[in-house]
Order: C-alpha cells, then structure tokens, then sequence
C-alpha cells in the first residue's frame, strides 16, 4: 500500500503489554490477549499502513506506534431501530 | 537514567508518583492501614462551598435547573395505593459545560492543577468524567489526555465510550484508546511520570468537593419551590463520588433529614474486567461491577485513600435491570418531552419505584441527567447488545440475565427494582477492612472511623464483630 504523507491525521497503534507481561489476576479470556493501545495524531514523517509510525497528538506530544488507520473517522450512531422501544409511552398506535 | 518501565516497577512507584502528581501528602492523614482523618483531608483543600461556586461559575458548571416531572408523577400515581405517589424532580445536570454532573467534579481538579503551574491534567476513566476533565481543561488553557478503556481484543469499541472518547478529542484532549484490562492504571502512572500532569482522579478530595454543590443546589431549589427538604435523593451509584459529594452538600445545607437512596444497574454475573463480558453490558458505569466494590472497599483507587465514602452517607441501595432503566428512559422522552442518557435515567428508574411507596405530598428527586446522543442514546445500545449475540425483548423483567437477556417491561406497574440489604453491604465493608488490618488489632480511633464509614456507631460494630 502507498505512503501516506507527513501531516496527515491518523491512528496509531502500539502494544503496551504482552499476553505475558499482563497484570496478574485477571480473567482467563483477557490475560490471552495483548493490551493494546490507540491515539490519534499528525503523522511526523511519511509512513505506510502496519509499518512504525510517530505522530504529534493534538496537546503536541510525540508518540511511537505502528500505522494503523488513515483519517480516523466516528461513525457511531443510534443503530437499527429496535421495535421493543417505540410503543412504550404511546397512545397505542401499535396495530 | 532510563526508568524501568514494566507492569512490576511502574506499580511499585505509586506512592510517589501519586504524590508528585496530586501534591497532597496522604501520609499526613493516614491514622492506621484502615482510618484516616477523612473531615481534615476534605477541609484541607482550603475550599469553602463559595469558592467553589465562584471557580464553578467561570467554567460553566452549576446552577442547573430542577424539573418538575408533572407528566410522569402523573402516571405513576394511577398505579400507586391511595395517598401515595410522590412528586418526582429531576436536577438537569446535562446542563453543565460537557453535559454532566461531572463538569462539577472536573472543575476544582482543573482550577487547582492551573493554580499550582502544572501544564496539564490526565485522568483514566471511560466515562463522563474524561470530557468533563477535557472541557474544563480547555477552558482552563491546559492539556488533557484522557485514558478510556474503548475496545475489546477484536477492536470493537463499546458505543457510548466510543462517543466519549470522541467527546474529549473535541475539546482538544489526547486519548488514549485502550483494551480491556486493569492495566489502565498502570497507563496512567505511566503517562503521569512522562508528562508530570496534574493526577485529575475522580477520588481526591477536589473532586468531591466539586460535587457538594450539587446537593446545596438541590436543598435551595426544593426549598423554595416546595417548603420542603427533599425526602428521598436517587443517586446512580459507581464510584461513590456522585453519592458521597451530593450526600455531603445536603448536609452542609441542613437538609439531614432526607434519605439517601443509592441505585445502580444490576449486572450480577457480568466479570468487569473480562474481554468477552465487556461489550455484553449495555451500561458501562453505574453499575453493580463498580458500585458494590467501590461501596464495600473504597480505598481501591488510584489515590493512596479514596475521598469518595459512599456507605458513610447512603441510607438504601436500590438495584435495576438494563430492561427497566431502558423503559423509563422511554417513557422520559414520550412524557416529559426530554432526551437524556443512561447514568440519571438509572435513578430516574429507581425513583419511579419508590415513588408509589412515598407519601403524595413527598418529594423524590432525581439528582442527575446526563447528555444522549450518538453511541450514548439507548436505541444505540440495544441495537449493539442485539448485535453482540443479547437477546432483547419486551416481558417481565426479572427475566433480565445481564450479557444474555434485556427484557423491557411491558408496563411500568412492572418497573419495581429491588433492594439491597445495607447490613450485607456494611459487613462486607468490615470484612475487606479486616483483610486490609486484622480486626483484631484495631484500636478504638480505627472502630470509631469504620462505624462512622458505614453510617453506624461503634456498637454495632462490636457487635458485628462477634458475629463475624
């Protein structure tokens, strides 16, 4: 995949702790898995996808990571309807 | 010399880290391994009620509106006995700078982090409080960076902090996105000893003392509406902030006779640090997984004791299912014409249960209302749960299994909750002091701090003690 140019906002992703670095004591599910982290900055010089990556975040500060995602972007919303809601507090339109 | 930066180390320099980062010394409080001097910690912030008022006020926090829910009130008493049906009030604290109470919370934090010359301020929350801390840090001209647990181990983010997270970058913060696991507090001292921040923990004293206004507010606002102190205050219950800082407002202005009436979604069975469990929760804070340990062992924060005291002030805790809480929050928007999010619309749902047990001439109010929207918005959350394998459909709802099954009542005649014993909680209290010091060695300043921690005096613990 292409270069992607110095300035461009993105995520960056970095692995705190391994599986086997985690904290004792939790749930099975969890200690198998490693814990990870994301922050989002302007990327410091160019980068590809899955390579490292150093970003300046929006406070300024600089941090290392792999690329990760190209113009993070928020797309939650109020997902599908859920049917079970609407009657509630009507008139009894319900059919 | 570079520092050793493993889980192990980091832990291990709490203490000073803590100290650097908040520069209040806990050692100076500190009586026994379970008491300390809890009034003179609070008092020694140098906070009088009005200077808080007066720093709210900069940052547009306070003053909020109590509502009155005519509608509302209205149908719970047709199906209340006789004579009963209270008057339900509801404190709009979605008004505040970043739509919730906790704008009240952050905002002390903030203006002392300005005061003392620290650069910025970190917190390690998924919750409100993060964009709470991020706007007043705005208006405060400091940095922010906001540790949120977002995402399980396939990177599907929990909807509603995914929309707190983005909350916070919109007011300039940076946030960090994190599995899940309790390794967010060694994220944070981490980030703490990089960037020697303000530690902006929702447990100091500053917090605390940031909220008391809310429950000044509450006793002025009923007082004069009503002729009345109010008779019962819901509060959704977590980390004990909420509680306690409201709790201790009532107090400071008189108002000791009302009850306090802790309420928490019950998502028994749920394991709150479990990758699998995580995104099965429709609630992702006031809930039992915070709210019973924070009530029965405060003092297992990121601050060396915590400030937030809940059983020292809650008179009841009520608990409701994801299905009734989903309900009321409904019926808010078709009655009373208001959209809010999850944390109020807990104690609205708890409320709406006591109220037809209360007098109709009582008053009952709701002290909080948080913003909805995106992510937060409980169609959102249904949605998601339905999505993650949870069955969701209208019933009985103590058919509710949380992580399994959301059952939406189908009247509110159905919408009960349930109580707690506070003798249960208040032993469990007792029992994790006595892991913390052996029962055995505690001295009569010790009993006396625990029986006042647990709203009791020193003979009921003793007897408690013999029975244990």
């Amino acid at each position: 995949m292409s270069t992607v140019p110095t300035g461009t906002w993105v995520e960056i992703e970095r692995v705190i702790l391994r599986p086997d670095q985690r904290a004792p004591n939790i749930p099975e599910d969890t200690a198998r898995t490693p814990y990870v982290m994301r922050v989002s900055g302007w990327l410091l010089e160019p980068a590809a996808p899955g390579q490292p990556a150093r970003v300046r975040t929006l406070i300024g500060r600089e941090l290392a990571g792999t690329l990760k995602t190209v113009s993070p972007s928020y797309t939650h919303g109020f997902g599908e309807v859920v049917p079970e809601l609407l009657d509630i507090g009507t008139a009894g339109g319900k059919p | 010399m570079k520092r050793d930066t493993s889980y192990a180390a980091v832990t291990a320099r709490k203490n000073e880290i803590m100290k650097a980062s908040l520069g209040v010394d806990f050692d100076r409080y500190v009586t026994s391994p379970v008491a300390f001097d809890y009034e003179r910690l609070m008092k020694d912030t140098g906070y009088t009620l009005d200077d808080i008022v007066r720093i709210q006020r900069e940052t547009k926090v306070g003053d909020t509106p109590l509502f009155e829910l005519t509608r509302l009130t209205e149908v719970v008493r047709q199906i209340s006995p006789r004579g009963k049906g209270a008057t339900i009030l509801l404190k709009d604290e979605a008004a505040n700078a970043s739509g919730s109470f906790k704008a009240r919370r952050a905002s002390i934090s903030a203006y002392e982090a300005k005061k003392r010359g620290y650069a910025g301020v970190i917190a390690a929350t998924s919750g409100n409080y993060g964009a709470a801390v991020a706007s007043q840090a705005a208006m405060r001209g400091l940095k922010c960076i906001i540790l949120q647990e977002v995402y399980d181990s396939q990177g599907v983010g929990q909807p509603e902090i995914v929309e707190k997270g983005r909350k916070c970058e919109a007011f300039g913060a940076e946030v960090h996105k994190l599995t899940v696991g309790p390794e967010l507090f060694y994220c944070l001292l981490l980030a703490l000893e990089e960037t020697m921040f303000f530690n902006a923990s929702l447990y100091t004293p500053f917090g605390i003392k940031g909220v008391e206004t809310l429950g000044t507010e509450i006793a002025a606002q009923v007082r004069a509406r009503y002729r009345r102190d109010p008779d019962v205050v819901v509060i959704t219950h977590a980390g004990g902030g909420n509680l306690t800082g409201t709790a201790r407002g009532l107090l400071a202005a008189g108002a000791d006779k009302t009850r306090i009436v802790a309420c928490s979604v019950d998502l028994s069975g749920l394991h709150m640090a479990s990758d699998r469990d995580f995104n099965r929760k429709s609630f992702t804070t006031g809930h039992t997984g915070f709210g019973v340990p924070f009530a029965t062992w405060p003092d297992r924060v990121d601050v060396p004791r915590n400030a937030a005291r809940s059983l020292r002030y809650m008179d009841d805790y009520q608990l409701v299912s994801q299905g009734e809480v989903f309900y009321v929050t409904e019926l808010l928007a078709k009655l009373e014409g208001i959209e809010r999010g999850p944390a109020g619309n807990t104690s609205l749902t708890a409320a709406v249960a006591l109220a037809r047990t209360l007098d109709r001439d009582q008053v009952v109010v709701v002290q909080e209302t948080e913003y909805t929207g995106a992510g937060k918005h409980h169609n959102a959350q249904l949605s998601f749960a339905r999505k993650m394998g949870v069955e969701v459909r209208r019933g009985d709802p103590r058919e509710n299994v949380p992580g399994k099954a959301i059952v939406i009542p189908e009247r509110l005649e159905q919408v009960t909750g349930h109580g707690q014993s506070m003798d249960k909680l208040r032993e469990s209290y007792l029992k994790n002091a006595a892991k913390a010091h052996p029962a055995k060695k505690w001295t009569d300043a010790d009993k006396a701090f625990l029986a006042a921690d647990v709203k009791k005096d020193v003979a009921w613990l003793e007897s408690r003690l013999r029975e244990l």
